[in-house]
């Protein structure tokens, strides 16, 4: 464990001002059931973090937590310095962190044009409808459509689309690859990229190993609602078997 | 409400059992205490005011049947207390019969009353049953308005008490009163071997998990229909017997703010309790004779009542009893 | 004089216009519960007793401030939807976790308080409100003569339902409102104050409660216990309808009442019971309602 705590502290000292968001013992309890232990975890300005666990680990939880969507939650949730923790979501989400969960959250009874417009604006520098339709042009021929009526896959591509239109900078992503067909993975990591090129953060949570490993500046080991593992993108070849026996594969 | 498990530990069980004893020492506590009230009130209290309350007692523990352990909420059953009442005196006072035969037509008329409604209620659950229970309800307190039968806004009156079993005048209140008493515990009596039946078991899982009772092979549908019936039935048994206390059945007995009654008088005193539904009844019944001056205050004091109960007291007075004793009342 | 199967067709017409004029109310109301009942998930019993205190606060508006009928039928719904708001913040609220026949059995005790205040000070009897000067008198239709008020009353009730599916189903405020019903969880994520839209739109079933009151009040007696029987008339609407469905309730509402209409004019005893045959008859064949999503 200090080996990790001394890894982090280099890569601190190195870039303190850039940490975007700074998670510190964070517990979180589902009604009597206390389920998040002390979680912390930091994320840079342009970072790609990954947070990689077994089903069950307590991924989404964390990522819940983040965002203001469990209760009750005590610890320290820093975003650009302001502290989150006694903040309610739609106040997170204005200040602006973006959430695509893992059931996509796409609003059946809505068009795909309604689904886009109605998450409202937080932040100047939020994609256009016309770099979004770009970029996912099947959003842009469905734009009439019923939500339920899209397929999983045109389901993610909306969930990501439509926070890219409000400027958030931070995104939290809860397993956007799950249950896709890979031609559509290959797409989603295509979209991936071209945000973190753009300058996007992303905290993203996945089981898809491989799918982060190729996305992640760094990755998180979650077991049992604990941080227990931090490894650095290049330390990755060394520890995969390490790596490989958390996950379970 | 937790149900105790099994247990095979001794230690356990043996807690468990005495636990039920304790339980159950409470109860025969409980029906003393309403024996004693039944033989004494008459003393000190006027009949007619205590068979009302009897009346209403009864009615409020049929309504509970649906609602604290079926967990339906209806707001129709003005429909089957209103409709025996009706049915109560037709018999007596048109047919000339005796009152046990009078009651026994009531309570078949609440009984068929209840199959139909119950029919097409059952098939929908939470706050569509009571829409739909209320809306039915309605239909029958149109039918009372304009049939010829009920007397329409005047309603059935001086119904007359005639000879039970043909034999014993009924015509003096205090002797009356008597036979009210041993309906009022016959019903009661009844009421409570439901609750604590296999039957009973049964309703009470549904109530807390349908879906689950639904996938151990439960005829959900079956139980919540039977227990709509004897609920329907034992609502008739109240009406009834009422319309012979009053000598009247009235439009009054049939209108949906004598479903909201019952319910207000199961709310206040536990829903889900065995014996809240006559504290509530006895609250309710007694404050509607303080207050009967105040006109238009009782419905204002009656909805506070409601929404303080709503908001602040939802188990009830016999619900908070049962907490403090540590107790199933 | 025509007849048309023994009963002439002055008096059909007669009777196909107080349809329509109870269709009015019918579909103003259960728009209003429609709305509530979409969002909130709750039963607003009290719908009937707001819909009074509508006409009666345009009758003390008048009366005390000699407010006109053109601004109380503004005025109005604005003070009864804002107390409708505060009722919702304050004691509705509360109860949103719990099992929803909470909120029932809340809004049917808030009946009786409202109706009893009402009727202590008021007593039973009703109050007169006159029909605004603008639109007395009747119009020459050919066919019949059409009096202005009450054609007004349905033209009036067709905008509003018009206007309130246009907010709801075609505006972006509307895409909010039909998204927190879906999900109020995402919604909360996008940044949107769910707990404040559900009391708003609360405010706003009232306020269309209120307005059909103060349509009412010319031409149906302003007293404490008019919304009493009309309300579980618009349950039962709502239920033939499907419990959340806008359109449900506008339709159903308008034909509803047309239809009780008829039934009076070929058998009378039976109209007042037509909507609940019809309740039936729709909970045996469609539980959820015509236009119902699936329970």
């Amino acid at each position: 464990m200090t080996h990790t705590n001394e890894k982090s502290q280099t890569m601190a000292d190195a870039t303190e001002a850039d940490i975007l968001l700074d998670v510190a013992g964070l517990n979180g309890w589902y009604g009597e059931s206390h389920v998040l232990h002390d979680v912390a975890l930091n994320v840079h300005k342009g970072e790609v973090v990954t947070l990689l666990g077994r089903n069950g680990a307590g991924k989404t939880t964390t990522l819940k937590a983040i965002m203001g969507l469990l209760k009750p939650r005590k610890g320290s949730i820093r975003f650009n310095g302001t502290q989150l923790i006694d903040l309610p979501a739609r106040t997170i989400a204005r200040m602006g962190m973006g959430y695509v969960p893992d059931d996509r959250g796409i609003f059946g009874s809505l068009s795909v044009l309604e689904n886009l417009l109605l998450p409202p604006k937080v932040a100047d520098g939020g994609f256009e409808l016309s770099e979004i339709y770009e970029l996912f042009p099947n959003i842009e021929e469905r734009l009439t459509s019923y939500g339920n009526r899209l397929s999983g896959g045109e389901q993610q591509m909306l969930s990501i689309a439509r926070i890219l239109r409000t400027g958030a900078r931070l995104i939290l992503m809860d397993e956007p690859t799950e249950g896709l067909a890979p031609v559509i993975i290959h797409q989603i990591g295509h979209t991936v990229r071209r945000l973190k090129q753009a300058g996007f953060t992303i905290l993203l949570v996945e089981q898809n190993f491989r799918f982060a490993r190729e996305m992640a500046d760094r990755h998180y080991i979650v077991q049992e609602g604990r941080i227990i593992d931090e490894f650095h993108k290049d330390e990755v070849a060394a520890n995969l078997e390490k790596i490989q026996c958390y996950l379970g594969i | 409400m937790t149900k105790h498990a099994e247990t095979s530990n001794p230690a356990q069980a043996q807690g468990q059992s005495s636990e039920r004893h304790r339980t159950s020492r409470h109860h025969w506590v409980a029906f003393g205490l309403i024996a004693s009230f039944v033989i004494i009130a008459p003393q000190f209290l006027y009949p007619i005011f205590v068979m009302k309350l009897l009346c209403f007692a009864l009615f409020a523990m049929a309504f509970n049947l649906m609602l604290g352990f079926g967990g339906l909420l209806s707001f129709g059953h003005a429909a089957f207390f209103g409709g025996a009442a009706y049915a109560a005196g037709h018999a007596a006072k048109v047919w000339g019969w005796p009152p046990e035969l009078a009651l026994i037509f009531a309570v078949a008329v609440a009984i068929v009353l209840g199959a139909v409604f119950g029919f097409l209620a059952i098939k929908s659950r939470g706050i569509y049953f009571a829409m739909i229970t209320l809306a039915f309800a309605q239909m029958a307190y149109f039918y009372a308005l304009q049939s010829p039968f009920t007397g329409g806004e005047d309603g059935l009156q001086s119904i007359p008490r005639n000879a039970l079993f043909g034999l014993v005048d009924m015509s003096d209140d205090g002797v009356f009163y008597w036979m009210v008493a041993t309906i009022f515990f016959g019903g009661i009596i009844f009421i409570y071997r439901v609750i604590h039946s296999p039957f009973g078991e049964v309703l009470k899982g549904i109530r807390e998990n349908e879906k689950r009772m639904i996938s151990l092979g439960y005829q959900v549908q079956r139980y919540k229909f039977i227990t709509f019936i004897i609920s329907a039935a034992v609502s008739g048994l109240a009406g009834g017997t009422k319309a012979l206390v009053f000598h009247l059945a009235s439009l009054v007995d049939v209108h949906w703010t004598m479903s909201g009654e019952v319910v207000l008088m199961t709310l206040i005193g536990g829903m889900g309790t065995i014996f809240g539904p006559i504290v509530g009844a006895a609250v309710i019944v007694a404050m509607q004779n303080y207050l009967a001056d105040l006109g238009s205050l009782v419905l204002i004091v009656q909805g506070l009542v409601f929404i303080v109960c709503v908001l602040a007291f939802r188990e009830g007075i016999v619900g908070v009893l049962a907490k403090l004793l540590k107790t199933r009342l | 004089m025509m007849e048309l199967l023994g009963i002439s067709v002055q008096a059909l017409l007669g009777q196909v216009l107080l349809g329509l004029i109870n269709g009015s109310f019918y579909a103003v109301l259960s728009l209003g519960l429609a709305v509530i009942f979409g969002l909130l998930n709750i039963i607003n019993f009290a719908h009937g007793a707001l819909y009074m205190m509508g006409a009666f606060v345009a009758w003390m508006l008048l009366t005390y401030v000699g407010m006109p009928f053109w601004v109380a039928l503004v005025v109005s719904p604005l003070i009864v939807g804002g107390i409708g708001m505060i009722i919702e913040r304050t004691m509705l609220r509360p109860l949103h976790d719990l099992d929803h026949l909470y909120s029932l059995l809340l809004t049917f005790g808030l009946t009786l308080v409202i109706v009893g205040l009402f009727q202590n000070f008021y007593g039973v009897s009703g109050k007169p409100y006159p029909i605004p000067a603008a639109l007395t008198g009747a119009v020459n239709l050919g066919f019949m003569f059409l009096p202005i008020y009450r054609g007004f009353i349905i033209a009036m009730a067709v905008i509003i339902c018009f206007a309130t599916w246009f907010l709801i189903e075609r505006t972006r405020l509307g895409s909010y409102l039909r998204a927190a019903t879906e999900n109020p969880e995402m919604v909360s994520a996008f940044g949107i104050n769910v707990p404040l839209l559900v009391t708003l739109t609360y405010g706003f079933g009232v306020a269309l409660a209120a307005f059909a009151g103060v349509l009412a009040a010319p031409i149906y007696s302003v007293n404490p216990v008019m919304g009493n029987d009309i309300i579980i008339v618009v349950f039962a609407v709502i239920v033939i309808g499907g419990m959340g469905s806008i359109l449900g309730a506008i339709l159903g509402g308008f034909s509803l009442g047309l239809v009780e209409g008829l039934t009076k004019v070929f058998y009378p005893e039976a109209s007042t019971t037509t909507i609940f045959i019809i309740m039936a008859l729709v909970l045996l064949l469609k539980p959820s309602g015509i236009f119902g999503r699936e329970v």
